[in-house]
């Protein structure tokens, strides 16, 4: 005896990231959500980032991190509200779920809001499967990681709209091919835009910004 | 890595989909559709699938994966192919105007229950 069950196993997520999206819309807000490995500088982008948009751009930060509050407090340094969501229900998970945001989102004043940034778990896998109720997902790749990252996480690649290739200050000491990555993020994804950044120096930070607040006035 | 909570909820979505006369019958196999661009390992699903069934209708039962390719198609021209290695390019015009047809499920369809 056989029953259909015909259902998607990430039905409830895809369900609240619906939801999530017609708040977000609903209150005028631009989400963005951040994805990379482990120390690719994700949490240092956040701090140059909010230092160059605010105060014109309202913004509200929500970071994902298996334990530590640490990347929260650096945050809330630049001015902007940030909340850190933990995800170690079970020993560590390794995504933000859109229920979680949705939680984190309803402790902030959307409607003084126009930028939600959220920095996702370190992690290339999983993140690239949970729809967190976003308007674009940008990856974050250092040039400390291998060329072949974009091969090996074709999913994350996929899924965004504009890939970060952070750190080009320490190219000098490396042999890295940046060449090479591109080329293989090309392979993945054609039609997404790589920008070249540095954190630390903030070389490339006029064309990604300009990139967001474009993306940021498309909403509106 | 989540490969726990979607056996979590695999459990939860399944169970409820059991219809009052068939509760309590034991549950034989479950039918999954895992698409092999989803971040989803089949063999850590079962690993934890056999875990999280432990004391629901689905314990002891078979967790049956059946593995969906990549199958991509062309915006400029209409071509599908099927790819085994990660290249999002169309293998007829050489657009990178991809869309993927399949390849992301993650998809629950049966439960199939002893006589
Ligand atoms: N040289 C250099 N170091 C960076 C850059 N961006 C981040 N880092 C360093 O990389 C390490 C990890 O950065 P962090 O922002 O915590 O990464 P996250 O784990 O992705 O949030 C820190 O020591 C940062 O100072 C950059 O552009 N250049
Ligand atoms: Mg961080
Ligand atoms: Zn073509």
């Amino acid at each position: 005896m056989e029953i259909k069950v015909a259902q998607k196993m990430l039905d409830a997520n895809d369900e609240m990231a619906r939801h999530n999206r017609l708040l977000f819309k609903e209150k005028n807000v631009f989400v963005i959500n951040i994805m990379s490995s482990p120390g690719s500088g994700k949490t240092t982008l956040l701090e140059k980032t909010l230092g160059r948009i605010q105060p014109d751009i309202n913004c509200g930060i929500i970071v994902g991190d298996i334990c530590t509050k640490n990347d929260a407090e650096r945050i809330l340094k630049t001015g902007a509200p940030a909340i850190q969501i933990n995800t170690d229900a079970f020993g560590g998970e390794c995504h933000l779920s859109a229920g979680s945001i949705e939680k984190a989102a309803s402790d902030f004043n959307l409607e003084e809001m126009d930028l939600l940034i959220v920095e996702n778990v370190g992690n290339l896998v999983c993140p690239a499967e949970f729809d967190i109720g976003e308007d674009v997902r940008v990856v974050v790749l250092s040039v400390t990681e291998g060329e072949d990252k974009p091969l090996k996480y074709p999913l994350m690649f996929r899924e965004s709209s504009l890939a970060l290739l952070n750190k080009i200050d320490l190219l000098p000491y490396l042999d890295y091919d940046i060449g090479l990555t591109k080329k293989y993020i090309t392979r993945i994804n054609a039609e997404m835009p790589v920008i070249e950044i540095s954190s630390k120096t903030l070389e490339g930070f006029d064309q990604w910004i300009e990139w967001l607040k474009n993306r940021i006035i498309q909403k509106k | 890595m989540h490969e726990m909570s979607i056996a979590i909820q695999i459990i939860e979505i399944a169970g409820a989909s059991i219809p009052d006369e068939l509760k309590g019958t034991p549950v034989e196999k479950l039918n999954l559709k895992i698409g092999k661009l989803s971040a989803v390992i089949p063999d850590s699903l079962v690993f934890c699938f056999d875990i999280a069934a432990e004391n629901t209708a689905f314990e002891g039962s078979f967790l049956n994966i059946e593995e969906i390719p990549v199958r991509l198609k062309c915006l400029s021209c209409d071509h599908q192919w099927i790819i085994e290695e990660p290249a999002f390019k169309c293998d007829s015009c050489n657009s990178g105007s991809i869309e993927v047809i399949s390849g992301r499920e993650l998809d629950i369809e049966s439960i199939e229950f002893q006589d």
